[in-house]
């Protein structure tokens, strides 16, 4: 019998290596899977790449793990928020490493990688500071940047609901990265507000279809707290 | 030329700017009837409370809403719903969640009528700067900006014509970091409405009491008048 459910989000996080690239779901808090970078921090592996949309709100979640040097290297769009201070401290004394990413061309490398897509050309940061260094073409008269798969060794979503089979359904905008992140990762990890038994979900209303992910854990907790709105001026 | 403090008049002008509020007014006005619509984070949100009762336009938010509706009442925050500042919204009927990289696809691929962001600078060409000062110091950070700009169909910038040290933010040549090349459609500023054509920069309307060549003295393109 398949059951990719696991009883403890110890178990969840268990064999993260030390130096892993670890993709961690959410917008700010929503969709964030706190609980799973909890089980991670006790969990202790160090040296990490994150790839995530944001570098850490408040104390908790991502911004805890930076706050406890976990981090080497952060792969996101929007690192710098009102309530970034641990990113902010870390990148400021030098011990982190920033890839800067638009947020669409990391949401498609993403999909790029669960996809099997070698590299893709996009019109995004053509013309950019963003795109120094790369190779771009002009197609139809419009230029583009080539950009290459983001690849985990280890996705980190969070979803509404999850079965044994590993198929999730999210909630409302929470869904954001999950669905992109859970195919571009070799392990994808689920923590869920609900298991359900297998049929439960609505086959036509499945998001993320099982064979994107290799384990589900519980972690019923209250919806995501709030989260300081970024004081960005454009 | 730049106008610098000094060159401006010294007596009370005979012209007034145009509130934040009149600004998003103005913007509003030109959203058409059924125009899938995202408004950039800052001065472009205040479109919103603008757009006429009866129009129906869809808001579109990066992180996975259309048919995004206000803040909802107090008490009544879902933190799973936000916009793109990370500040409680709503949904409403006829909307739709879907993940980012479909969020991207609706701007990138040419879905999404209009975007309307904020700037630091907008060149002749309608080069756009809107997500790095290059100051040293200063954390980069780009957000959904660049796919934005370079996707949505009609790209109009809403900002202040001058910086508050009076120096144009209208330029020949953007000298802040490029979020993209070429791709500013039209301008509101607090003193004007312009566009970007292939001849340059048009100057369509303009507050009252302000003359045309005053309002070019604050701006450091060549405008025309359309």
């Amino acid at each position: 019998m398949i059951d990719k459910t696991v009883a403890s989000l110890a178990e969840a996080v268990a064999g993260i290596q030390d130096g892993a690239t670890v993709l961690v779901g959410g917008f700010g808090n929503a969709g964030m899977p706190h609980e799973l970078v909890d089980a991670l921090i006790a969990q202790g592996a160090r040296d990490l790449t994150i790839v995530s949309n944001n570098a850490g709100n408040g104390d908790t979640g991502l911004a805890a793990l930076i706050r406890e040097r976990r981090v080497r290297k952060v792969v996101c769009s929007f690192p710098r928020q009102a309530d970034s201070w641990h990113f902010d401290t870390a990148w400021r004394e030098g011990r982190i490493e920033l890839e800067l990413v638009p947020q669409g061309n990391l949401a498609e490398r993403l999909r790029a990688a669960g996809a099997g897509v070698g590299a893709f050309f996009t019109p995004t940061g053509f013309g950019t500071q963003l795109a120094e260094g790369k190779e771009t073409r002009v197609i139809d008269g419009r230029g583009y940047v080539l950009e290459y798969p983001i690849r985990g060794d280890f996705a980190l979503v969070r979803a509404h609901r999850g079965d044994r089979w590993g198929n999730l359904v999210y909630r409302k905008a929470a869904r954001n990265f999950g669905p992109a992140m859970a195919m571009a990762a070799k392990v994808a990890i689920a923590q869920v507000d609900e298991i359900v038994p297998l049929g439960a979900l609505d086959p036509e209303a499945i998001v993320t279809p099982g064979i994107f992910v290799k384990r589900v854990v519980l972690a019923a907790t209250a919806s995501t707290t709030a989260t300081t709105a970024t004081s960005e001026a454009a | 030329m730049s106008a610098r403090p000094q060159d401006l008049p010294a007596a009370a002008p005979a012209w007034k700017r145009l509130s934040r509020d009149a600004m998003a007014a103005r913007v509003a006005r030109d959203i058409h009837e059924g125009a899938y619509v995202n408004l950039g984070i800052g001065l472009p949100t205040l479109v919103a409370n603008h757009l006429p009762q009866g129009r129906e336009v869809i808001l579109h938010s990066e992180n996975g809403l259309l048919g995004m509706g206000p803040a909802p009442a107090p008490g009544q925050e879902d933190w799973d719903v936000i916009n793109a500042g990370k500040q409680p919204v709503t949904l409403l009927p006829g909307g739709s969640w879907f993940h980012s990289a479909d969020s991207f696809a609706m701007m990138r691929g040419g879905h999404l009528d209009i975007c309307v962001l904020g700037a630091f600078q907008v060149s002749a060409t309608g080069d756009l700067a809107n997500w790095h000062t290059g100051a040293p110091e200063a954390i980069p950070a780009v957000g959904g900006a660049m796919d934005l700009a370079i996707g949505a169909r009609q790209v109009y910038v809403m900002m202040e014509h001058v910086t508050k040290a009076g120096e144009p933010k209208v330029v020949a040549e953007c000298s802040y970091p490029l979020t993209a090349v070429g791709c500013v459609d039209r301008l509101y500023t607090d003193l004007a409405v312009i566009d970007v054509t292939p001849a340059g920069l048009v100057a369509r309307e303009w507050v009252e009491g302000l003359s045309f060549d005053e309002l070019q003295r604050m701006t450091d393109a060549p405008l025309a008048r359309g």
